[in-house]
C-alpha cells in the first residue's frame, strides 16, 4: 500500500513531530500562563506571550468526532477506515487514524489513547495514532 | 453603512454548464464576462474594474487584454476560495460606493471536473503544505472529509440524521430538475436513493456531496444610479459582507469549544441584518451554499431562520422546496445545477428578484445568498429597486 504524505515541520512544530519519534505526545504551554495549545503556533492567543514549552500528554482521550473514510483513494488509507478527532485529557484535541477497532463500533465519547505507529521505509517516520482504552 | 442600498448588481452571465467544455478557462471567462456586459447593456468600454476570488486560474489582467479593456482602476482578489464569492460584490461595492470604480465585473470562471478536480485528496501525495500539516498526514484529506468530521459532531448534539441532510439534497434536485440550465435538468431524486448511495466519506453519502462542474458565471456591478438606466432591472445589494471568527481554521476549525455551528456565518449574518435593515422572515427566498448538506441546516440556524439545532425540524414537511415557506436553491443549487463555488447562486438571485427565474418565487422583494461555508466566508441580501 502507498504510503501516507510525510508530515512536514517548522520551527514551531518540531517539538511536537520530535515527540512523537521519543513516544511522546507533547502539547505545547505557554510560559507566562500555562495555557496548552494545538495546533501549535508562536505566540499564545490569549495572553500574547512568545514563550513557550511543553507538556507530555497522559495520552489518554475521548473521540470528539470521527469520520468513515471510503472515498476517493488515499495514500495509505485502507478504507472503510476512522479517522478521528479526539480530546485529549488535559483539553486540547488533535486528529489522527483509529486503528484496532471495527467502524461500527466506533461512537463518540469512545475512551482512546494513543499509540506510536512507524511508516516503513528506510525512511520511514512515526505518527500518532488512537486505539481504544480499556 | 455607505454601499448598502447604493449599489447593485446590473448583469449577469454564464456559461453553459458541463463536464468538459472543451476550451480553457480564459475562453470560459471571457464568455461569460462578455455576457454579463451584455446583459446589462454594457460594453467592455465601460468596465474599470474586476473582482475575483483565489482558486481562479485566470488573471484580471488576462480577462483585461483579451476584452480589449482599456484600463483597470480597481482589481481585488478575495481569499479561501469558494467562501469569497459574495465577497467579491462587496469588493466591488466598495470600489463604486467609494468612487474608485464605476462599473466592477466580478467572475469566476474553470474546468473544475475536466481539468484539476476538486473532490481529490489535497494536496497531491509528497507535498504536505503548513496549513493541512495536521490532516492529510492522517488521510483527512478532501473537502468532503473536512465537512464530515463537522457534520458527525453535529448530529450527536442536536439529534440530526442523514435523512435530515438527504432532505437538502431532494429539494436542490427537485428544483434543478426543472431549470434547464441544470447538470441534473430533469433528474430529481428521492430520498430512498439519496440514502441508497453509496458512502463517499461517512455521515456523507455521495448524495450529499455537490459536483465537480465546468463553467462560468460573471456578475456587473454598479452604482444603482447608473443601473438604473441599464437594459435589466437592477438588484439592490442592501447587505455585503465578510466575516471570520475565533479559531479560524480552513475547512478545519476543529478547536472551537463546540464545532456544531459555523461561527464565521453568524458574523456576517449580523452584519447583512444589521446594513439592510432586514431580518430572515423578510426573505422570500435564500439562496445557501451547498457543497455538502450539513452545512446548509447550520445556515439556516447562524442566518436566524431558526434557532440552533433546529434545522432539520424547520426543513420537515418541504418548507424549503419550491411551494415552501422558504424555497432555497431554487437554481437547484451547487448539488443539481453546477459547482461554480457560488456564483451561479448569485445570479440566481438576481434572477428571483427580477421575476425571470426558471423557478420563479412569487413576489420577490428580498433574496439572502451565502458563499463558502466551513472556510472564510461571506454573504449578500439583494433587493427588488423599491423605486
Amino acid at each position: 500500500m502507498a504510503r501516507p504524505p510525510r508530515p512536514t515541520r517548522d520551527r514551531d512544530s518540531a517539538f511536537f513531530w520530535e515527540g512523537i519519534e521519543a513516544g511522546e505526545l507533547r502539547v505545547q504551554r505557554c510560559r507566562a500562563c500555562n495555557a496548552l495549545r494545538h495546533p501549535p503556533g508562536p505566540m499564545c492567543p490569549g495572553c500574547h506571550s512568545l514563550d513557550w514549552d511543553w507538556i507530555v500528554s497522559s495520552g489518554r482521550g475521548e473521540v470528539f468526532s470521527f469520520v468513515v473514510h471510503h472515498h476517493p483513494p488515499i495514500p495509505g488509507l485502507d478504507p472503510p477506515c476512522v479517522i478521528a478527532l479526539v480530546e485529549i485529557e488535559e483539553g486540547t484535541r488533535l486528529v489522527a487514524n483509529v486503528a484496532r477497532i471495527a467502524p461500527e463500533d466506533v461512537s463518540v465519547g469512545l475512551p482512546v489513547e494513543v499509540e506510536f505507529h512507524r511508516i516503513e521505509g528506510d525512511d520511514g517516520w512515526v505518527v500518532p495514532r488512537w486505539v481504544p482504552r480499556a | 453603512m455607505s454601499f448598502a442600498g447604493r449599489v447593485a448588481i446590473a448583469g449577469i452571465g454564464a456559461t453553459e454548464f458541463s463536464k468538459d467544455s472543451g476550451r480553457t478557462p480564459l475562453q470560459l471567462a471571457l464568455e461569460c464576462v462578455k455576457a454579463a456586459l451584455d446583459d446589462a447593456g454594457l460594453t467592455p468600454a465601460d468596465v474599470d474594474g474586476l473582482a475575483t476570488f483565489t482558486m481562479e486560474e485566470n488573471e484580471e489582467i488576462a480577462v483585461q487584454r483579451f476584452l480589449g479593456i482599456d484600463h483597470l482602476t480597481f482589481f481585488g482578489r478575495v481569499h479561501y476560495g469558494g467562501g469569497a464569492a459574495c465577497g467579491t460584490v462587496q469588493q466591488a461595492a466598495l470600489a463604486v460606493s467609494s468612487g474608485i470604480a464605476d462599473v466592477v465585473v466580478c467572475y469566476r470562471a474553470f474546468n473544475e471536473r475536466s481539468g484539476r478536480r476538486f473532490g481529490r485528496a489535497q494536496p497531491s501525495p509528497g507535498a504536505v503544505e503548513a496549513p493541512t500539516n495536521w490532516y492529510v498526514p492522517f488521510g483527512l484529506a478532501t473537502p468532503a472529509a473536512w465537512v464530515a468530521m463537522f457534520a458527525r459532531r453535529y448530529m450527536h448534539l442536536y439529534g440530526a440524521t442523514s435523512e435530515d441532510f438527504g432532505r437538502v439534497a431532494v429539494a436542490d434536485r427537485k428544483h434543478a430538475a426543472t431549470n434547464p440550465a441544470a447538470w441534473f435538468h430533469d433528474q430529481p431524486i428521492t430520498l430512498a436513493e439519496h440514502q441508497a448511495s453509496r458512502w463517499i466519506c461517512e455521515p456523507l453519502h455521495l448524495l450529499d456531496c455537490c459536483q465537480e462542474s465546468d463553467g462560468g458565471v460573471a456578475l456587473v456591478v454598479t452604482s444603482l444610479e447608473r443601473a438604473r438606466d441599464l437594459a435589466k432591472p437592477p438588484a439592490v445589494v442592501r447587505g455585503a459582507a465578510q466575516g471570520t471568527a475565533r479559531h479560524q481554521e480552513m475547512m478545519t476549525s476543529y478547536y472551537r469549544e463546540e464545532i456544531g455551528g459555523l461561527p464565521e456565518m453568524g458574523v456576517v449574518a449580523r452584519q447583512l441584518w444589521r446594513q439592510s435593515g432586514l431580518r430572515p422572515a423578510d426573505c422570500q427566498t435564500a439562496v445557501l451554499y451547498d457543497h455538502f448538506t450539513p452545512f446548509v441546516l447550520v445556515q439556516l440556524e447562524e442566518l436566524g431562520f431558526c434557532a440552533p439545532g433546529e434545522a432539520r425540524d424547520f426543513i420537515a414537511g418541504g418548507r424549503i422546496e419550491l411551494g415552501g415557506e422558504l424555497p432555497i436553491n431554487t437554481h437547484g443549487g451547487q448539488l443539481g445545477e453546477a459547482y461554480i463555488h457560488g456564483m451561479n447562486g448569485i445570479a440566481e438571485a438576481v434572477r428571483q428578484i427580477r421575476g425571470t427565474a426558471a423557478n420563479p418565487v412569487p413576489d420577490v422583494e428580498n433574496v439572502v445568498v451565502t458563499a463558502g461555508t466551513g472556510v472564510p466566508t461571506s454573504g449578500l441580501v439583494l433587493s427588488r429597486d423599491a423605486r
